[in-house]
């Protein structure tokens, strides 16, 4: 998936990672290239570590063998790097960090100014997911598949170079999924990587596809 | 810097639409002092000599009934996660959110105390070192107790072992918060005490965000 390759390196490479959990190996060996404007697709059946690999991407995880390079850098490092995007990641998880007691703007507003994005975008992203007219509703209110929107709205405001997306279509319609793939598409065009984990299926042309854990 | 203030917003905003929270610990303070005078009887000889302490105490105890959720909210939502991810290091984080927990917490404790100084027949000059003693000491309990929570946030019922791993911590706070006015109540210099319950908040404001902040990135893993 080198396609854009400018420099070899560029992207993020990682060569024979592992996962433990729970003193179980979940799986070994796994290589992957995300180059800028690529996406990978994370296939495979439940409890073959998907999670467990984004997770490890966002830092929450060490893996115990492997070896995880963000521009030919080791991720720690990358940080001190003049010039990089000092939050470079975007995750959503099965979690929507949803605060119930906070409006459905203001927790989108919350997460622009903790990510430093401004609160300039809020309603558009809001709307470019369908639920603009429900701003100043408590988020309590929402349903599942609206809150899940709420959760990905925050792509729109919290700008970073890679999204991991743990099945984000989960609860969706099928406008909404198409909003979502708009949006992984406009990411790329700009020069994003984006991971995702899924069992739908998902219009991302291009996209390389790694498959965990085949039948064990 | 506007992260960590948005931050402090937020959880600011969240206790005031929960309403509840800083009200009943205020309340719980209130009563549990106001028990006292029934328990040891109404001699005011008696209550004057034990006023710095209980009042200590229960700021103690007060103070320790809303860390379990400190962190488990965030804990709970995924936010914790996304706090840990984003550009705002964790240190700050958990010292924003401490800030947050002392305004909401320890500050209303704060306000309240000279009522109880007051029914606890303390005089004069106790008063105004219990309150300079306690704007000191209740955001060095927010401090600790911060790392509590973060060691006990993963855990479904934190509550207890909080206590447990937290209150030993608070006795040195204890010691000399109650140390400073008992010595102005008998007219000694309660100065080096005051000064003592300082030096503790100076070095709390690092090393807890920081110890709290390893602990919270073990419990995501």
């Amino acid at each position: 998936m080198s396609d854009q390759g400018s420099s070899a390196a560029s992207g993020i490479i990682a060569k024979g990672l592992s996962c433990e959990r729970g003193g179980r190996r979940v799986f070994e060996g796994v290589d992957f290239a995300v180059a800028p404007g690529a996406a990978l697709l994370l296939r495979g059946p439940n409890g073959s570590g998907k999670t467990s690999l984004l997770r490890m991407i966002a830092g929450f995880l060490e893996p115990p063998e492997g070896r995880l390079t963000w521009n030919g850098r080791p991720f720690g490092e990358v940080d001190d790097e003049a010039g990089d995007d000092p939050a470079r990641i975007a995750f959503v998880g099965h979690l929507d960090a949803v605060k119930r007691a906070l409006s459905v703007a203001e927790n989108l507003a919350f997460w622009a100014g903790l990510y430093g994005g401004g609160g300039g975008g809020v309603n558009q992203a809001l709307d470019r997911l369908g639920i603009g007219h429900l701003a100043e509703l408590p988020a309590r209110f929402l349903s599942a598949g609206q809150r899940r929107r709420l959760g990905l709205a925050r792509l729109m405001v919290t700008p970073a170079a890679l999204w991991l997306l743990d099945e984000p279509t989960v609860t969706l319609d099928e406008a909404s999924v198409a909003a979502v793939e708009a949006l992984i598409a406009e990411h790329r065009d700009g020069g994003g990587m984006v991971m995702v984990a899924t069992h739908a299926e998902m219009a991302i042309p291009g996209a390389a596809v790694l498959t965990l854990g085949a039948a064990r | 810097m506007s992260a960590f203030w948005c931050l402090v917003r937020r959880d600011l905003r969240l206790a005031y639409r929960r309403g509840g929270d800083s009200v009943n610990v205020v309340i719980f303070f209130l009563l549990t002092v106001t028990l006292f005078p029934f328990g040891v009887g109404p001699e005011t000889a008696i209550l004057m000599r034990i006023a710095p302490g209980v009042i200590w105490v229960v700021a103690l105890l007060a103070a320790m009934l809303s860390l379990d959720r400190l962190f488990r909210g965030d804990f709970d939502d995924g936010s914790l996660d996304l706090m840990i991810l984003g550009p705002l290091p964790l240190e700050m984080t958990v010292l924003a959110k401490c800030l947050a927990h002392w305004l909401t917490t320890g500050l209303p404790l704060v306000i309240a105390s000279p009522l109880l100084a007051v029914l606890l027949a303390m005089d004069g000059e106790g008063f105004t070192t219990l309150i300079g003693t306690m704007l000191l000491g209740t955001p060095v309990l927010s401090l600790i107790g911060a790392i509590g929570a973060a060691l006990t946030v993963s855990l479904r019922s934190g509550g207890v072992l909080i206590s447990l791993l937290v209150l030993p911590l608070y006795i040195p706070v204890l010691i000399f918060g109650v140390g400073a006015v008992d010595a102005a109540v008998y007219g000694l210099a309660a100065r080096p005490h005051i000064l003592v319950l300082g030096a503790m908040l100076i070095v709390a404001l690092p090393l807890c965000p920081w110890a709290s902040a390893a602990a919270l990135r073990l419990s995501v893993e």
